[in-house]
């Protein structure tokens, strides 16, 4: 029997990934600040190798304000240079944003699969576990873990990360639970795939489009942590980073308001980016906001 | 002995109101290469006994009560989860009344059936692709070796259904369940899928159990048949038997719902007649009494008060119902 496949005579269907580009393409904010953030990042990668002034080295005069004396960003109150602060410490910002960002994917999805998958008392003991952590004030809880364990740069990322995964471990669950009922699913099983298979090469790739978003954010929440963090001094006193940037000169930001505002915008700026990034990606891969 | 013996199964629900039989007392046997069929309205337990095969009964929900399934002298009502996980898809497979959404969108078709292969035969990737090749060949997808590539949504429906079926008979399964498996599709591709799946038992000498509520593809498919009715059996036989000489008034219901195409229109048609009434609710299910009665024309006394017993016309055809030799 030989019937003409109206596969073969109807364009070609798009992939979900191309679909999902397109409709990113189509949105001008998150396009725009996917650029600048491209941006920072070539500055956070190449800055230091192209601006090489070490922005610990006293190199001028204290408070000389931007653009005078040939210091295109000024002078902090020990005569550093600010643009090499900037551009130095973007690398520790952003470093920091990603790494507690993972950390926070890690222990999320992990524990929201268990628990979206096996449901019953793993899902009570891992939902309660979660919930404790959530009402945990979260910025004294990570200076705690700071404060105990000493301010290097993996400790703050770790104190981070563990005060921020729980909105990740309930999006992950109840992507699991949505997922876990789907007909695929079941058909996999019925196929005879073990649960680590039905979990991380099942459900898991079907549930990431809305764990990716909250990734986005999460690496733009991080940043502004440790920002907070450095702020307050609890920070690699050896590592230049935005946050820290602003701290040190905190007592100066009546009389040279830019040694805060210049390090302030950066982090405004490039949070910002991320947040836009974030919204196009939620628009581009939640299949409810697209349109057919 | 047969291949599978399924014997006083009981299955049960928890529902809101208690614990419901969604199948009771259900005792069948399936030879090796045969095709059974199950038949009956939404609700009847048809889907449950298939999952109960399988071992796939929503956890925490619905439970084996009772009875025994014995595939190949092995008891799967005990048997461990690992055991039957070796068992699903291997030995047992079934595909699902969706092809739209039965399979994974994120993987091509290849790898999903390639993924069975190398989970329970050990091919090597290599060997697992080529035969996934193969396997779309065989279920008549054109060009296979192209489309081996493609995501799920690059296919029709029908082509996913035969994906399905690929996928299902990969490892050539003693038993392939096929859950309404054209009741989502055209009737032009139902009609080459049910054509797909008998040429697959002639080669792969799988029996096939086939549930449905289209009688023209019990007549077509199967050769003997249960009708289920609220998770009883209503009747068991040899298709043409059954449909010659229904003993059930349920069955004879569901015959005469069908409708018949007639060569001329000038002919005289037959009224198409309704089966009156809707299947009880799950928490009447467990009644000591026939649960038809209620939608039955010739319910009497005797059918409120208890439950028919299921009574044998030749070797068999049994019909549960007080009035089946009258029928």
């Amino acid at each position: 029997m030989s019937l003409i496949d109206p596969q073969d005579t109807l364009p070609p269907a798009r992939s979900p990934l191309s679909e999902a580009w397109e409709m990113f393409r189509g949105n001008t904010a998150a396009m725009f600040a996917l650029i600048v953030l491209g941006l920072i990042m070539l500055c956070a990668i190449f800055g230091p190798w192209i601006y090489p002034t070490d922005p610990f080295d006293m190199v001028w005069a204290p408070f000389s304000p931007p653009g005078v004396d040939g210091f295109l960003l000024g002078t902090d109150y020990l005569g550093r240079d600010l643009l090499a602060a900037l551009i130095h410490g973007s690398r520790v910002s952003i470093v920091i944003g990603l790494a507690a960002a993972s950390v926070s994917i890690v222990i999320g999805v992990t524990v929201g699969a268990l628990a979206g998958f096996y449901r019953g008392w793993v899902e009570e003991l891992l939902m309660r576990i979660t919930e404790f952590f959530q009402v945990l004030p979260t910025l004294l809880f990570s200076m705690v873990i700071v404060a105990l364990f000493g301010a290097s740069l993996p400790m703050i990322t770790l104190a981070i990360g563990v005060v921020s995964w729980t909105a990740v471990a309930r999006v992950t669950r109840s992507e699991f639970l949505r997922i876990r009922e789907l007909e695929y699913v079941m058909a996999s099983r019925a196929s005879g795939a073990t649960n680590s298979k039905l979990m991380f090469r099942v459900i898991l790739p079907n549930a990431l489009p809305p764990i990716i978003v909250q990734a986005a954010l999460m690496v733009g929440s991080a940043i502004l942590f440790e920002a907070g963090l450095s702020f307050l001094g609890l920070t690699d006193p050896n590592v230049v980073s935005w946050g820290q940037v602003i701290g040190s000169n905190r007592q100066y930001i009546l009389d040279a308001s830019y040694t805060v505002t210049i390090p302030g915008l950066a982090i405004f700026v490039t949070v910002l980016c991320i947040s836009l990034v974030g919204d196009g990606l939620n628009d581009a891969l939640n299949p409810k906001l697209r349109s057919r | 002995m047969a291949l599978l013996s399924v014997k006083n199964l009981r299955i049960e629900i928890k529902t809101r109101a208690g614990v419901a039989p969604v199948i009771d007392d259900l005792s069948f046997d399936l030879e090796a290469g045969e095709s059974l069929s199950f038949v009956g309205e939404s609700g009847c337990g048809k889907s449950m006994t298939a999952l109960a095969l399988m071992g796939l009964l929503p956890e925490g929900v619905g439970s084996v009560a009772a009875g025994s399934i014995t595939f190949d002298g092995e008891e799967l009502t005990t048997a461990t989860e690992t055991r039957l996980r070796e068992i699903r898809g291997n030995d047992i497979s079934m595909i699902f009344q969706e092809p739209m959404t039965s399979l994974n969108p994120l993987y091509t078709i290849g790898e999903q059936i390639a993924e069975v292969l190398r989970a329970h035969q050990n091919l090597s990737r290599k060997a697992a692709w080529n035969q996934a090749i193969e396997l779309l060949d065989a279920v008549r997808i054109p060009n296979a070796k192209a489309r081996v590539n493609d995501y799920p949504f690059q296919m029709s429906g029908g082509q996913r259904q035969r994906v399905m079926i690929a996928i299902a008979l990969a490892c050539q399964p003693k038993i392939l369940i096929a859950d309404e498996p054209t009741t989502a599709l055209d009737v032009t591709v139902q009609a080459q899928i049910f054509d797909l799946l008998q040429d697959m038992r002639r080669q792969t000498g799988s029996s096939i159990i086939l549930i449905t509520h289209d009688m023209g593809a019990v007549a077509e498919m199967a050769e003997r048949m249960i009708v289920m009715y609220a998770g009883r059996k209503a009747e068991l036989g040899p298709v043409e038997d059954v449909i010659a000489h229904p003993r059930h008034p349920y069955t004879a219901g569901l015959i005469s719902c069908v409708p018949h195409i007639l060569s001329t229109l000038t002919e005289e048609r037959e009224e198409l007649v309704e089966v009156p009434g809707i299947v009880p609710a799950l928490n009447d299910f467990g009644k000591d009494s026939c649960l038809f009665a209620s939608r039955c024309q010739q319910a009497q006394a005797q059918c409120l008060e208890a439950r028919p017993p299921e009574i044998e016309f030749g070797p068999e055809h049994q019909s549960a119902c007080w009035r089946a030799q009258e029928l």
